[in-house]
């Protein structure tokens, strides 16, 4: 049975690194703006040929 | 003046940037037509720099540039200033951030991400759509503030440049700590209820002994940071309510936390039972959800804008003939200042030479310029329409006639306190009942069995924690804010929403609030005018910049337009030219009609038109009442003391009383201070007033006011500083926004009445000593989310029967 402080341990530290990502993720600011990255993410990335001129 | 105009042609010309209909296809890059040659400039700026993806990603995203004027941003030189407006510096890379109001579609976003294609200085930059933010990394040696300002103006993203602007990053600050604590608070009640659950099924009786210790222990370990860390805003509150004398709502609930705490740690270290941690952090938990769902804010929406919001942050001095630039702040009495075009006029002063037309619709909220010659006096606030004017300051910017108003003390301190929320009326008398019942309950027991004596204390001060008392009101008021903001009506706390359930008495301004800004109703007086000679006439008003030309100019639908000949603009008087081989003339009475006429009606502007020398009518301009006024005024004037105040003359007086009834009090000729005063006077009397308002000089009467809404065309612009801001397309629902906060009281009402229910339930075990912490971690959360979800349900139901959702 002693088996299960181990597994206490083990669960409550993955715990632990989830509330420290949680806090991280505040604290560089990914919940300041929820609305803008759905938007960045559409964005193409750069063709380099010249010929995008064409389409309206 | 352009003289040479093609004739128009009748199918509808858009413009490849803005979107806006062109008159004629003159201006255009291949098969790209430009309304103006502000939006050509900007595509070819953006073509050179391949950054055409910005026409690819929303269609005709640009500004248009046709009222465009040149600014000048020189000022933005002077080291003090940019100072104020960086983020951060490390004298080679800084960070600024500027507030684009402009900014409405994906394009802008995409456009103001690439800035770094058009200046190579720009290292990175990043916009917040919602509030209408960008932030720029730039590198010092290689561009500057006052560069990057010019190159964003010159694609049509003019910064706004007011310091007032800096305070939102303070609010963000504050809900990152909420953020925080929601999430340490869920975190560790999710753990400890795991922990628990051999509690809850009695495991115990496994002969585990060893575990059942350990739980306990990780128990409190997990509960200190919710104890100390995420519950510390109730204490701190609570401290400081009782210091003033006030029992707030967050006494009771800081008494319940402590209690919980403490008899949860007595009963582990005594290994007398296992305590009841998880009601604690669960309760913290929901108790932070609630505050979290009433906080929220309206990110691009700013309640406490001051006249310094509305003025320039420079101004352009002449001194011997040089044009210099200087902070408003250092503004002096007697400087020489040149106001151009769209500019904003800081502080009163006289004007000195040039023709000034201006526009008073920030203090006012009328639209219509009003013309001044040499030697006038020009208060703050008003905006120069048309060429430049020099002006000499006689007063300094916060002694002007419309920024004293700011001295005033109803400017000090708006009480804020919570001191009215129902909420804290009734937690008052229900801490006292909780204290007398668990004090009779230990009495009683401490004389029947001395040992349950403590239990019996601390189990009714935990079960009586107003958990779902204090979870009632912010759901009940914030899915009621939520309701009003899809409604266009957008409130600044939700505290607005209780104040305006017992207003008795509301104050309207007229100009701008009850009457419409921007269609100001124009219409031709005399001889019908025939299509062609219509034509002719929007054809010569065409080439005039003046305000008025412009609304002549939108009067007529015709897109046929003629080359003009002769063309003349007498500044002040009038224009004229041939067209077409007749004689226009368009402009005062003088100009047209060779006679003045004294006895003119000042409420509305009149413009003459002669065709041929024969005076075919005049043009009036006057403003309208919102289409809905009708309505909403009988409405409200059976329920409530409805008062006008104007600063107008009392000309409109008699059309004023076709909407309001004779109880009506209305005051014509209104200072900023008069109306102040007035609200101030009725308060005295024991009235709760609803002040609505639009322009700075009602900013006096709704700071003063219990609850001041400003009516907005374009909720984004500036509007002065109040409880709420209404669009104006919502203004017919004013009153179903008055009585559905009444109903929103009601509701509160009911949850309070919902969590009584539990409580006397909850007591019920507690007074006989037999509450267990299973029964404590069933009803505690149970009473929350049932009140939490009767709150939300009702809110919505009725919001929806009374067509608000």
């Amino acid at each position: 049975m002693s088996v299960i402080f181990v597994l206490i341990g083990f669960s409550s530290f993955v715990a632990i690194m989830f509330l420290a990502a949680y806090i991280w993720a505040v604290k560089t600011g990914q919940y300041d703006d929820n609305y803008t990255p759905s938007i960045r993410i559409l964005f193409d990335s750069e063709v380099k040929k010249e010929s995008s001129k064409s389409n309206s | 003046m352009r003289k040479d105009e093609k004739i128009g042609v009748a199918e509808k010309l858009i413009c490849y940037h803005c979107g806006e209909e062109c008159n004629d296809k003159e201006i255009n890059i291949g098969d790209k037509l430009f309304c103006c040659n502000g939006c050509k400039t900007v595509y070819e700026i953006l073509d050179t720099n391949n950054l055409c993806t910005y026409y690819n990603i929303d269609e005709n995203p640009g500004l248009s540039k046709r009222d465009e004027i040149k600014k000048n941003f020189d000022f933005l030189e002077d080291n003090e200033l940019i100072e104020r407006l960086i983020d951060f510096t490390d004298g080679k890379i800084t960070t600024v951030t500027f507030s684009i109001p402009q900014t409405h579609c994906s394009s802008c976003i995409w456009i103001l991400e690439n800035l770094y294609k058009l200046d190579e200085g720009i290292i990175s930059s990043e916009a917040n759509f919602l509030k209408k933010i960008v932030s720029i990394k730039f590198d010092e040696a290689k561009t500057s503030i006052k560069s990057i300002v010019i190159l964003l103006d010159s694609i049509g993203y003019e910064p706004d440049l007011s310091l007032a602007e800096k305070e939102f990053e303070k609010s963000s600050l504050i809900n990152k700590k909420l953020w925080y604590k929601i999430g340490v608070a869920g975190f560790a009640a999710g753990n400890i209820m795991l922990f628990s659950f051999p509690e809850y099924l009695s495991l115990n009786e496994l002969g585990n002994d060893e575990i059942k210790p350990v739980f306990s222990y990780l128990n409190i370990l997990f509960s200190l940071p919710v104890f100390f860390y995420s519950a510390s805003d109730y204490f701190i509150s609570a401290y400081k309510g009782l210091r003033e004398k006030i029992v707030n709502v967050d006494v009771p609930i800081s008494l319940g936390i402590v209690v919980l705490f403490t008899r949860s740690l007595y009963e582990i270290f005594s290994q007398t039972g296992s305590g009841y941690l998880d009601s604690m952090t669960a309760l913290v938990f929901f108790l932070i959800i609630g505050k979290m769902f009433q906080n929220k804010t309206y990110a691009t929406l700013n309640f406490e804008r001051n006249y310094k919001s509305y003025f320039p942050i420079a101004v352009t001095l002449i001194k011997n003939k040089i044009e210099t630039t200087k902070p408003v702040e250092k503004l002096e009495v007697g400087d020489r200042i040149l106001i151009k075009n769209g500019e904003l006029l800081p502080a009163d002063s006289i004007l000195i030479n040039g023709l000034a037309f201006i526009d008073y619709s920030f203090v006012t909220g009328e639209s219509n310029p009003v013309e001044k010659i040499n030697g006038d006096l020009i208060y703050a606030g008003g905006r120069q329409v048309g060429s430049a004017i020099e002006v000499e300051t006689v007063k300094d910017v916060s002694q002007s006639y419309l920024t004293r108003l700011w001295n005033n003390q109803a400017f000090e301190n708006k009480d804020d306190s919570k001191i009215d929320v129902f909420v804290n009326i009734i937690s008052k008398y229900f801490t006292i009942v909780v204290l007398l019942i668990a004090f009779s309950a230990a009495f009683y027991w401490f004389r029947a069995d001395s040992s349950l004596a403590f239990n019996a204390l601390t189990a009714v001060l935990i079960i009586a924690c107003p958990c779902a008392l204090a979870l009632s009101t912010p759901f009940a008021l914030g899915s009621s804010m939520r309701i009003f903001g899809r409604n266009k009506f957008y409130i600044k706390s939700t505290h607005i929403i209780e104040k305006l359930s017992s207003i008795t008495s509301i104050v309207f301004d007229k100009t701008g609030t009850i009457t419409e800004t921007q269609s100001a109703n124009i219409s031709f007086n005399g001889e019908e005018l025939s299509k062609y000679e219509s034509q002719l006439v929007k054809s010569l008003v065409r080439s005039s910049s003046h305000p008025l030309s412009k609304k002549i100019f939108n009067l007529f639908d015709s897109n046929k337009l003629f080359d003009i000949i002769d063309y003349k603009e007498i500044p002040g008087q009038g224009i004229s030219a041939i067209i077409a081989g007749k004689k226009i003339q368009i402009g005062s009475r003088v100009y047209v009609t060779n006679n003045s006429n004294k006895d003119e009606n000042t409420l509305s502007t009149k413009v003459f038109l002669s065709i041929d020398n024969t005076v075919r009518g005049f043009f009036t301009i006057s403003n309208s009442y919102r289409p809905n006024l009708k309505k909403v005024i009988s409405s409200l004037k059976s329920v409530y003391k409805l008062s006008i105040l104007s600063g107008d003359t009392d000309n409109e007086k008699n059309n004023l009383q076709n909407y309001f009834d004779a109880n009506t009090k209305m005051k014509f000729n209104q200072t900023p201070f008069d109306k102040l005063n007035f609200v101030e006077q009725l308060q005295k009397v024991n009235e709760k007033v609803l002040m609505v308002g639009d322009g700075l000089n009602d900013a006096g009467a709704l700071r003063k006011s219990n609850v001041g809404i400003s009516i907005a065309e374009n909720v984004n612009n500036f509007s002065p500083a109040c409880d709420g801001i209404l669009d104006a397309k919502s203004f017919n629902k004013l009153n179903t926004f008055i009585k559905f906060s009444k109903t929103s009281k009601n509701i509160i009402i009911l949850s309070f009445i919902i969590s009584f229910i539990y409580n006397i339930i909850g007591l019920s075990f507690a007074v006989q000593g037999t509450l267990s912490p299973v029964i404590s971690a069933i009803l505690m959360p149970l009473s929350s989310i049932s009140v939490v979800a009767f709150s939300t349900i009702t809110t919505n139901m009725i919001a929806k029967r009374k067509g608000l959702l």
